[in-house]
Formats: C-alpha cells, sequence, structure tokens
C-alpha cells in the first residue's frame, strides 16, 4: 500500500514532520497560516486513518506472525558489519498494524485533529508551539506503528522533550514544575525500558538472509539458505518467539528471575505512562498545569501507549512471566481503580478531577488486561479508545469553563444549565459516558473488561465493579456542583461554547455515541488479534504460529 | 638499522607534523608580530596536515623508536579525536571574544595548544612507563599555562596554580606506582612487565599487595587526567577558571589521551594473556590482581557523584565540568567489561562526545561573549534572543543526556550494551538511572532558556556567519550519528587493535 513509492504508515507518521518543516519556514506573523498547516495535516492524518480502516483486513490477527501484521514496510535501516567478533548489527525500519495497534492510530489520528481545532485559541509563540506539536504527534504515531523495537524506543522518546516544553512553555502557574516532573518521570521508565530492550537483543537470535529477510531458528533448523548469518534482533516478532531464545543467554528459559526482573522493568516503563498506581503522581501536576489541547492529547494518546506497550511488548514476549504476575496486575488495576476514584471524589478542581478519573479510568483497562482472555482484552483495548475520546471530551468541557470563568473551582459554579444549554448537552453525555451508562460507549468497554476479568479474578472484579458506583457519585455531583442551584450573579454573562467548540464536542460526541449503540465497527478490527493474544498468554507460543516470521 | 629508522620516522609523521606547526607558530608570531591572524591560520593548517596524515595511518599496527611508542589503529583513532577537537577549538579561539580582546599576544597560545595536542597524541601510542610519564607531563604542562592564559582575571591564575598543585602531586604518585612496577618486573615496557607478572604474583601475598598499590598509584595518575572521581578536585576550577576554548579542549583531547593511555596500561599489563580459552574479544585480568574492581568503583563514583553535585551549579562552565566527570564515569564502565566490545563502545562515546560536549561548550562560549556571564540566570529568554543558539544548545545537551534521536543516545546504547553483554547488569542499572539525574541538571538550562523571559533590555543576540557555519560543523554530527550511526560504529570496531595484543 504505498503513495509515491513510500508506505501509508509512512505517510500517517512522519506526515507531521512534513508538517514541521512547513511551519518553521513560515514567518511567525501568520498566524493563520500555521494554524492552518497544522489543520491540514492532521486532517490528512484523518483521512489515512480512514483509508486504513476500510482496507483493513479484519481476519488476519498479528500479534506474533508477521504475516498477520498489515502494510507491511520493511528495509534495513542500521547495518554495522564488522571485525567477526562483534557480529553484525542489523536494525530494521519495520512498521506493520494488526488489530490493536489500528485503534490507537485511528484514536492518535481524531485525537490530533481534535487537539489542532482546540489549540485555535492560543496565541503565544503559534510557531513554536505548533512545531513541537507536530513532532509530539509523529512520536505518537510511530510509537503504535514500530514492529521493531528499537525504532518503538526512538519514536517513545522523540515524545518526551516536545511534551516537556508544551508543558512547560504554554502551562498554567505551576508548569515548570509540573513539566520536569513529567520528564523525570518518564525518563526513569525509559531508561529501565532501554536496558530490558538490550537484555532481550542480547538474547534473541534469528538468521539474516543475503536480502535481508530475517528467519526464526526453527525455520533455519528445517533447511538454510545459501549465505544466511545469524545476528541477534531487535525484532519485536522475533522476541515473540521462544524458539528465538539462545540457551543460556540472559532471558532464555521460561520463568527465570531475569525474565522476571525484565519483564519488572517495562512492567515499570509502562506503568508510568498509563499510570498505574504508584506511579501516577506526576499525572495530576502535568494535567491541571497543561493548557487544553496537550491536555487532550496526554489524556486521549499519552496514557494509551503505556497499556499499548504491554499489549505489544510485555506480554507476548514475556507470557511466562505476565502470567505469574497476573493477580498482581489486576490487584494494582484494581487500586487505580478505587484510588482514582476516591481521591477524583475528594477534588474541587475541576481538570484535577478529570485527571483523577484518568488514574480510575486506566485501571480498567489494566484489570481487564490482566484477565487473559478475549473478553476482557476486548474491552481493554476497547476501553482504551473509549477512554481516549471521553476524556478528551471532558478536557474540552473544563476549557470551555475555564476560558470563560478563568477558574476551575468546582464550588464556584452552578445554574448554568440555562445560561449555556449546548454546553450542558455536551458535557451531560461526556460524564454520563464516562460513569458508564448504557447506550454509550463507556459502557460496553466497562462491561467487557469486567466479564472478561471476573472470570480469571472474582474477588478483585467484585471490589473493581463497585467503583462504578463511586465514579456515578463523583461525575453526578459534578454535574449538580455545576448545572444545578442557583446561577451566581457573577457568571450572568458567560456565553455558551461557539462554532469550534461545538463541532469539537459534537463529534466526539457522536463517536461515543455511536460505538454505545453499535460496536461492532471497532470490535470487528481487533477481534481476531485479541483471539491470537489471548491465546498465546494463556498456551504460550504455539510452534505453528512462529514459521511465519 | 636505518631503514628501520627512516621507517619508524615515516609513522611519526603526523607528530612530526604538529610539531613544526608549533615552531612554525613562535616564529611566526616573531616575525610577523602585527598580523596575529596569520598564527592561527597557521596552526589551523597544521592540525588540519596532521589530521590528513593520520588518515594514512588507518591499519597500521606497528611499534617504533625501540617499543616506545606504538601506532595502532586504537592510537590513531584516539589522536584523530584529539586533533578534531584541536581544529575545533583554533577556530573557536578565532571566535573568542575574551581571548581577542584588544592587547593580548596569541602567539604562544597557539604554540602551547600544539605542544598540548603533541602530549595528548603521545598519550594514546605511549607504550613505555617513561614515555608515558613525559607525555603525561608535555600535556599538563601546557595545560597549566593555557589555563592561566587569561591572567588578568583572578580565577584564571587561580585555575592554573590549583591544575598546577594537583597535576604535580598525581604525577608524582604516578611515578611511584611506576617506580614500584619497574622494581617488580625489571622492565618500563609494557609487554614486557605483562610477561614478567605471572612469576612476580607466584611469588606470593606481599607481591601481589605490592602489584595493588602499584596499580592504585597508577591509576592516579590516570584518574587525575580523565577527571575521574576520587581525583577529580581541580575539574570544576580549571574549569570555571580557564578561558573557555581551552576548558572545552581540556573536556574532549585531554579526556581521550587519558582514556587511551590508561587502556592500553591495564590491557597490555595487567592481562592474563595465557587465560584458558575465552570468547573471542574477551580477556582476562591478571590472576590475584583484580583490578577491574577498582575501575568499577571509580566508575559509579564519577558518575553518581559528578551528576548529584552538577544539580547544584549555577555556573555554566561548573555544571559542564561536573557533568564530564560524570561522563567520564560512563566511559569507565566501557573498561570494566574487559572485551573489545566494551572499548569499541568507550570509542564510540568518544566520538559522539567531541561534538555534543565541543557544542555545549561553544554555544556557553558565544552566549558568555554576548552576555558577559556563566550564570545559568543570565540564560533567561535566551530562546526568544537567538532561537538558532538556543536550539542549538539544547540539542547539545539532550545529546550529553542521551536522548534519541541524538548521538547521546548512541553513545550510551554501546555501553548499556556493553555492559549488559558483559554480564555486568548492576553497573547498567547504576548508569542508567544517573542518566536520569542528569537530565534534571540539564533541563534546568533548558528551563532558563525557553520557559522563562528575559529582562526586557536585553537584546537579540545575533552570530556572525562563522559562527553559524561552526554551530551547524557541530550540531550536523550530533543529529544525523544519532540516526545513522554505522560509519562511527564500524570505524570504532575496526579500530580496538592495540599493538601486542591479539
Amino acid at each position: 500500500m504505498e503513495i509515491a513509492g513510500i508506505g501509508i504508515l509512512s505517510w500517517i507518521t512522519f506526515l507531521p514532520v512534513v508538517g514541521m518543516v512547513i511551519v518553521l519556514m513560515l514567518p511567525k506573523e501568520k498566524k493563520d497560516w500555521l494554524r492552518w498547516t497544522a489543520l491540514v495535516v492532521a486532517a490528512l492524518q484523518v483521512v489515512l486513518g480512514a483509508f486504513l480502516f476500510m482496507r483493513f483486513d479484519r481476519s488476519l490477527g498479528g500479534i506474533n506472525t508477521e504475516s498477520g501484521m498489515q502494510f507491511l514496510e520493511k528495509f534495513s535501516w542500521i547495518d554495522v558489519r564488522s571485525v567477526s567478533w562483534f557480529g553484525r548489527l542489523h536494525i530494521e525500519y519495520f512498521l506493520g498494524i494488526d488489530g490493536i495497534s489500528v485503534v490507537m492510530v485511528l484514536l492518535t489520528a481524531l485525537i490530533s485533529f481534535i487537539a489542532v481545532i482546540s489549540s485555535w485559541n492560543i496565541e503565544k509563540s503559534l510557531k513554536g508551539y505548533f512545531a513541537l506539536f507536530l513532532l509530539l504527534d509523529t512520536g505518537m504515531m510511530g510509537v503504535f506503528v514500530s514492529l521493531d523495537f528499537f525504532l518503538f524506543y526512538v519514536f517513545w522518546e522523540v515524545m518526551l522533550l516536545p511534551m516537556y516544553f508544551l508543558i512547560g512553555v504554554w502551562g498554567g502557574p505551576r508548569r515548570e514544575y509540573a513539566a520536569i516532573k513529567f520528564f523525570l518521570y518518564t525518563l526513569l521508565g525509559s531508561v529501565l525500558m532501554l536496558l530490558a530492550m538490550i537484555a532481550l537483543y542480547f538474547s534473541v537470535n534469528v538468521y539474516i538472509d543475503p536480502a535481508g529477510g530475517l528467519h526464526s531458528l526453527a525455520e533455519a533448523a528445517r533447511g538454510m539458505g545459501q549465505g544466511w548469518e545469524k545476528i541477534y534482533t531487535f525484532n519485536m516478532i522475533a522476541m515473540m518467539d521462544p524458539g528465538n531464545f539462545v540457551p543460556g543467554s540472559l532471558l532464555a528459559g521460561l520463568d527465570t528471575s531475569m525474565r522476571y526482573l525484565a519483564y519488572g522493568a517495562l512492567f515499570i516503563a509502562f506503568a508510568i505512562k498509563v499510570p498505574i498506581f504508584p506511579f501516577h503522581t506526576w499525572l495530576p501536576d502535568a494535567h491541571v498545569e497543561a493548557p487544553t489541547p496537550i491536555s487532550v492529547i496526554l489524556a486521549g494518546v499519552l496514557l494509551k501507549m503505556g497499556t499499548y506497550g504491554l499489549l505489544r511488548i510485555s506480554f507476548p514476549i514475556f507470557p511466562d512471566a505476565m502470567r505469574h504476575f497476573a493477580w498482581e496486575l489486576a490487584l494494582l488495576g484494581v487500586i487505580s481503580m478505587v484510588y482514582g476514584a476516591l481521591v477524583a471524589m475528594a477534588q474541587t478542581d475541576f481538570k484535577k478531577l478529570i485527571a483523577y478519573s484518568s488514574v480510575s479510568h486506566m485501571g480498567i483497562v489494566v484489570l481487564g488486561m490482566s484477565s487473559m482472555n478475549t473478553q476482557g482484552l476486548t474491552g481493554a483495548v476497547f476501553q482504551m479508545f473509549n477512554h481516549g475520546t471521553i476524556t478528551a471530551m471532558l478536557f474540552l468541557i473544563v476549557g470551555v469553563i475555564y476560558d470563560r470563568a478563568h477558574t476551575r473551582g468546582l464550588n464556584e459554579f452552578g445554574g448554568l444549565m440555562n445560561q449555556m444549554p449546548r454546553y450542558a448537552g455536551a458535557m451531560t453525555v461526556a460524564f454520563f459516558a464516562a460513569l458508564g451508562l448504557p447506550g454509550l460507549s463507556g459502557f460496553i468497554s466497562e462491561m467487557f473488561s469486567l466479564l472478561g476479568a471476573f472470570q480469571t479474578f472474582r474477588t478483585l472484579t467484585i471490589i473493581g465493579a463497585a467503583t462504578i458506583v463511586l465514579t456515578a457519585a463523583y461525575m453526578l455531583w459534578v454535574l449538580q456542583r455545576v448545572f444545578l442551584g442557583p446561577l451566581p450573579e457573577k457568571w450572568k454573562d458567560l456565553t455558551d461554547m461557539n462554532g469550534r467548540e461545538t463541532f469539537m464536542l459534537a463529534t466526539l460526541g457522536v463517536i461515543v455515541v455511536f460505538f454505545g449503540i453499535y460496536p461492532a465497527p471497532i470490535l470487528n478490527l481487533m477481534n481476531s488479534s485479541l483471539n491470537t493474544l489471548a491465546a498465546l498468554l494463556q498456551h504460550g507460543a504455539p510452534a505453528a504460529m512462529t514459521g511465519g516470521m | 638499522m636505518s631503514d628501520r629508522m627512516l621507517n619508524d620516522l615515516s609513522l611519526f609523521a603526523p607528530e612530526t607534523a604538529i610539531t613544526l606547526t608549533l615552531i612554525a607558530a613562535i616564529l611566526a608570531d616573531l616575525i610577523f608580530r602585527r598580523k596575529p591572524i596569520l598564527v592561527s591560520a597557521i596552526v589551523l593548517a597544521g592540525f588540519i596536515v596532521t589530521g590528513l596524515l593520520l588518515l594514512r595511518q588507518a591499519g597500521v599496527n606497528a611499534s617504533i623508536f625501540s617499543g616506545m611508542v606504538a601506532v595502532d589503529s586504537f592510537a590513531v583513532f584516539f589522536k584523530t579525536i584529539v586533533i578534531l577537537a584541536g581544529i575545533l577549538v583554533v577556530v573557536f579561539s578565532m571566535e573568542s571574544g575574551e581571548l581577542n580582546s584588544p592587547g593580548r599576544k596569541l602567539g604562544e597560545y597557539y604554540a602551547l595548544l600544539c605542544a598540548a595536542a603533541l602530549g595528548m597524541m603521545l598519550m594514546a601510542g605511549a607504550s613505555n612507563l617513561l614515555m608515558m610519564y613525559i607525555a603525561i607531563e608535555l600535556s599538563s604542562l601546557s595545560s597549566y599555562l593555557l589555563s592561566g592564559y587569561t591572567r588578568e582575571a583572578p580565577d584564571s591564575s587561580e585555575a592554573s596554580l590549583k591544575y598546577l598543585i594537583y597535576g604535580a602531586v598525581s604525577s608524582g604518585l604516578m611515578l611511584y606506582g611506576i617506580s614500584l612496577l619497574y622494581g617488580l618486573s625489571g622492565s618500563l615496557d609494557l609487554a614486557t612487565i605483562n610477561r614478567a607478572l605471572p612469576q612476580v604474583l607466584a611469588g606470593g601475598s606481599a607481591a601481589s599487595f605490592t602489584l595493588l598499590i602499584a596499580g592504585v598509584l597508577a591509576l592516579a595518575g590516570f584518574g587525575y587526567k580523565i577527571s575521574a572521581v576520587p581525583f577529580h578536585f581541580w575539574t570544576p576550577d580549571v574549569y570555571e577558571g580557564a578561558p573557555i576554548t581551552i576548558t572545552a579542549f581540556l573536556s574532549v583531547a585531554s579526556k581521550a589521551g587519558g582514556f587511551a593511555m590508561m587502556i592500553r596500561f591495564f590491557k597490555v599489563t595487567f592481562i592474563d594473556a595465557g587465560a584458558a580459552a575465552l570468547p573471542a574479544g574477551t580477556w582476562a585480568t591478571l590472576q590475584g590482581f583484580h583490578w577491574v574492581d577498582l575501575v568499577a568503583i571509580l566508575a559509579v563514583l564519577s558518575m553518581t557523584i559528578g551528576n548529584l553535585v552538577a544539580v547544584w551549579q549555577n555556573n555554566l562552565k561548573r555544571l559542564l565540568a561536573y557533568s564530564s566527570i560524570a561522563h567520564a564515569g560512563y566511559m569507565l564502565t566501557g573498561v570494566v567489561v574487559l572485551s573489545n566490545e566494551g572499548l569499541a563502545a568507550i570509542m564510540v562515546y568518544f566520538g559522539v562526545y567531541l561534538f555534543m560536549n565541543l557544542g555545549a561548550f561553544y554555544c556557553v562560549m558565544l552566549i558568555a561573549d554576548k552576555t558577559g556571564s556563566e550564570d545559568i540566570d543570565e540564560y533567561r529568554g535566551i530562546g526568544a534572543r537567538s532561537p538558532f543558539l538556543a536550539v542549538a544548545l539544547a540539542v547539545f545537551l539532550v545529546s550529553l543526556t542521551g536522548l534519541p534521536p541524538t548521538a547521546g543516545f548512541v553513545g550510551k546504547l554501546y555501553i548499556f550494551a556493553a555492559l549488559i553483554n558483559g554480564g555486568w547488569t548492576w553497573l547498567a542499572i547504576v548508569a542508567a538511572l544517573n542518566s536520569v539525574i542528569a537530565l534534571y541538571y540539564y533541563v534546568r538550562i533548558f528551563r532558563n532558556m525557553f520557559l522563562r523571559a528575559a529582562e526586557p533590555s536585553s537584546a537579540r543576540i545575533t552570530l556572525s556567519g562563522v559562527q553559524n557555519a561552526a554551530l551547524l560543523v557541530l550540531l550536523v554530527p550530533t543529529l544525523l550519528l544519532g540516526i545513522y550511526f554505522s560509519p562511527l560504529v564500524q570505524l570504532a570496531q575496526a579500530s580496538v587493535r592495540l599493538f601486542g595484543t591479539p
């Protein structure tokens, strides 16, 4: 699938970089040109996303087979051959998507588009803002399409610096603190990921043929081709095949303490991003200080990178460790759910409340994925998508009121129902979706997560399910405080949402309602991949599936 | 015999070239007093010629002057680093406002720069204890004078004096270590000592204890040169007081010379040549002398103390001084793994360190020339006052932190890979956590440059064409090597060969 000789995934990933270069060349006085450049790039990403959605083959599983991956792009990126004792370093530029990544790619395109529109009223150093925003966009997309661990890591790190500046320069009063906290937490996680990545690299062997194709050890055992050479690899799919691990290497075998250690290092890296309790403390600060569009990106896409990392890397490469620590994972998920909900209930700052509700809702994802069955995984991935759209709505809603009232204190509002009817409508949809009302998308994903988890961890799931009541409580309480009661004198002049704001919230609202009634289009996308993943988690990688490497 | 001598001399061509440059610089300064630009032009040309002569030595593996100096790909690699740093520092010096103040004569400055470079090149090749000592002294004496060159600045004289005192003490210690080694083995030649040591060690615990003392004392000399903790005390004061150009030169070239010498010393002298079969490209320490643990401790201390103290610095030169101590720590871990992989990792690290560290110092120099200060508070609003300069400095700092897609990441990657593959997982974890600490102080500079506004009175900073070009020359490799690093890695891996070792 190529446009002008370049694969579609490269387009969707690197279009923002092209946009960034254009933005940097434009004069900084032309503010509208800058905005429109970013918007066009984001819109093109949505178009490409729609194209991927239509052409995506729903029957292919992906996960641990290359033949199951779609829209593949693969060529040699770095190839170092030198003195014999070093071996050969071969890193591929390897992109492809399966049922999990396609959902994330769609979400990223959608949320980036909304975030650009939401950035329309930013005035301060617009040129720098959009340049960094577009670089961030490339980083996010790249993470979701990379199938080479090295490439994945580069994209993962590319995001850090733009995010630091976007919070640090365009953020609220405590932006410096929030930005550095975000940066340090994430970097701590990523250096651990780097070490785990290197350990994996030195543990996995494959054969490379002269044309650059990789072959698993099992395949080589069946018959070697001319000029095949044994190399270490960063290829994720090769890492998922237990047969490729070098006997006696660092991570060889099953259920060894080194494997647990590497799994733990990766887990911390991803858990910080999700964030899973107790690694969540950077999140409220970052959210509260970030400007609205960046909060939208942060909650809508960045948090998903953590859970995506678990699904794409930790689980399929370390299914033994995953099984061993599944209960602990579920426990952390439940703690995040309960703790996030309880802390959210105590907040009077609107944005902080939404931030903690994110911790709670991402806990559902973690609980769902720890179940190791298709329902739970479906719930988890669908909840990732839904949390992306719903929380994006919630942060936009906070942004709308903050732009007008310049305060986020929940107790200062009241009686806005008649004052801002359109706003009330959008907020009601978003809040009911967040608390899991049937008929809206959040309900379905929460249902699936809990159903799946119930089969594996009964008690934990029952405790976790109880948080739905807590969520309903704090969400409804917010609605009550903002919309009901007498209207304070000072808010008599608040205007309702303008066209731009209505457009953003209506778009997301339609998606939330649509997938609440008819989730099949999304569920079909991920179904075969999640079946494959569930089978892999429950039984280990079946030998038959590794041949397609 | 004379054929031999001629051959040796032809292999000594780069050193000869830099010596001739030194003489030419002095003469030009004497004869053409009115034209100071001539001296710098001669020195620049001399460095470039030396660099070209070095290129011709690729693949040579020989020992010259009766085993005094080795000419092998390992030495050539480090000499190239020294010469590249020299070329860049000469360019910096031509642009430096600090040095080119009216009334200052720069003839001796450039001559001393050549002498220091010659010393560092000899350090990279010296394979005899006496030669090593002379090389260290040559580079040190020139460096003492250079760091005190702006003598009207009180910091500068203080720096020079401190450097001299610490240098004298540590070279004294090293000399003592050398004499012990000579006493034990009866030779000054590294390879001969290595052959003699097994019998010495067989002599019992007294001998091995003496050897340990000799090793520690020698380590003091090397540790001083590469500014590893606990031999680092001179570094912050000298880096702060010396002219920035010299600080930059010391931080890269002097460190390169020190590392080359130290690696050669340990790898040739204290390796068990008769060890049982090991995987290709790895080696073992002598039975009864585990100097590796010493180096590992030094590495951990350098990384941790360098980074933790850097957090509290407000002067940019001091901050970069502590950061360079930390970087010495990262590089030392490459020695610990006792394999070619570790050596190659150090060399890759030097290849990227050259660009990113010189780049950072160059930005600091430009900013100091324009604002008159190296204080971190003066960096407020630089992002608005000179976007290109600020972005360039940000890239160098990101690279020093070791984040992709910059070259610094590749350096870290190879170091971590060598550690993990060599079984030093705990050291890899320490090094990785240290790079998180490092981020904190580098980010303070970003914060001031981009997140805080400048005083309303401060003007825009404009750079000349040469300055922009020099920044680009440093910036391009820093970014490019992060995305495509095969050439550097290939070069490093081809250069791990030391003369006299398998």
